[in-house]
């Protein structure tokens, strides 16, 4: 029953009725409780857990390579006792290959994000680093070294 | 660490009673175990058995499956890998019909309920369960049979394998499923792996010898 305005006294006193109606009703024994003994002994009705059994799909001479290929796994994995076969993976690229790509890649990803006038700042490092690489080159644009500074219109 | 007491074993109380008759076996490895290798051509359905079962009825969403116990077994079409609800099994160009053979294992298997069947394990991947292809022949042998050519290096297996390339299925229900390219070369291996049972060693690398030389 849902009453309103119940108030919150009277609601308690309610409850408690109730209680003590439900657990006079509720049965119980009255005898000790039985101590649980551990049971060593587990009880099992397959032959898979006793014996090591063997796969039971098999291909012989190449039959069904599939089924070749799925025994391999299946009984290497009963004969380890499935140890974790974490071997290291043979990898199509060397570690130090991959760290001098590494290295690359960092510094031209790094200026994709740079801002336009740092990117112009690079772009003159770059060539002056050409220009000391060639020998006897003029040196193209000088103009663009120096920063531009703001020209006041001439009147 | 806990004793396992397999099938023919049975606790009662403190100590176990033996429910079979054979030979007693124990394991040491893994906290000890005992069992009773005993000998018996009815297959009992257990949970985790790889069976071969035969498509017997469809029923809605489920097959009924004869693997040889008391009750045919059922399997949910979405029990296959990467079967869904709009995508039904349709493995190898027929979809599964009545009178295909099924190689799955029990997800529930016990007195009180009918027997489930699944094709995939427990991490989702079908590995070698499923519908088992065309041809090839399906015949039964007694379940100590099974057990013995599923031991680990059995001599048998060792023995037929250098004969020539075939394909063989092993249900734990006692069902043997062989194909062979050619249909005398499966009668051959039929007929072998029906009669090793009660043939020696000796006896079967005679057979195996005139069969080589022929």
């Amino acid at each position: 029953f849902m009453q309103r305005g119940l108030d919150s006294q009277t609601k308690k006193q309610l409850e408690e009725e109730e209680k003590k109606i439900i657990s006079e009703e509720h049965w119980y024994l009255d005898v000790p409780d039985l101590k649980e003994k551990e049971c060593c002994i587990i009880e099992e009705r397959s032959f898979l857990s006793c014996e090591d059994l063997v796969y039971g799909r098999m291909s012989f001479k190449g039959f069904n390579p599939e089924i070749e290929k799925l025994m391999i796994q299946m009984n290497s994995k009963c004969k380890e006792e499935e140890t974790e076969v974490d071997d290291k993976m043979e990898a199509d690229v060397s570690d130090e290959e991959m760290a001098r790509r590494y290295e690359t890649l960092v510094g031209t990803i790094g200026k994709k994000f740079l801002r336009k006038r740092d990117q112009r700042v690079l772009k003159d490092d770059d060539e002056d680093e050409d220009d000391e690489v060639e020998e006897g080159n003029s040196n193209p644009r000088p103009s663009k070294r120096a920063k531009k500074m703001f020209l006041k219109p001439q009147d | 660490g806990r004793l396992l007491c397999g099938p023919g074993l049975r606790r009662s109380g403190a100590g176990l009673l033996v429910t079979k008759c054979g030979l007693l076996r124990h394991r040491a490895a893994g906290g000890g175990a005992y069992w009773v290798d005993s000998q018996q051509k009815r297959y009992v359905p257990v949970k985790g058995d790889h069976v071969i079962g035969i498509v017997t009825a469809k029923a809605g969403d489920v097959f009924r499956l004869d693997v040889g116990g008391s009750e045919p077994a059922s399997l949910s079409y979405l029990a296959f890998e990467g079967a869904t609800k709009r995508n039904r099994p349709n493995v190898q160009a027929s979809a599964l019909g009545v009178g295909d053979l099924i190689y799955g294992q029990f997800l529930v298997a016990n007195k009180d309920m009918e027997p489930e069947m699944v094709c995939i394990d427990s991490s989702g991947k079908s590995s070698g369960m499923g519908i088992i292809g065309q041809d090839g022949f399906l015949f039964k042998v007694s379940l100590g049979l099974i057990r013995k050519l599923l031991a680990p290096k059995c001599e048998i297996i060792q023995d037929l394998s250098q004969l020539y390339p075939f394909e063989l299925v092993l249900g734990m229900n006692g069902r043997i499923w062989v194909k062979a390219k050619t249909v005398q070369q499966t009668l051959i291996l039929v007929n072998i792996l029906e009669a090793c049972e009660y043939m020696t060693a000796e006896q079967r690398k005679q057979a195996l010898a005139k069969l080589s030389g022929n």
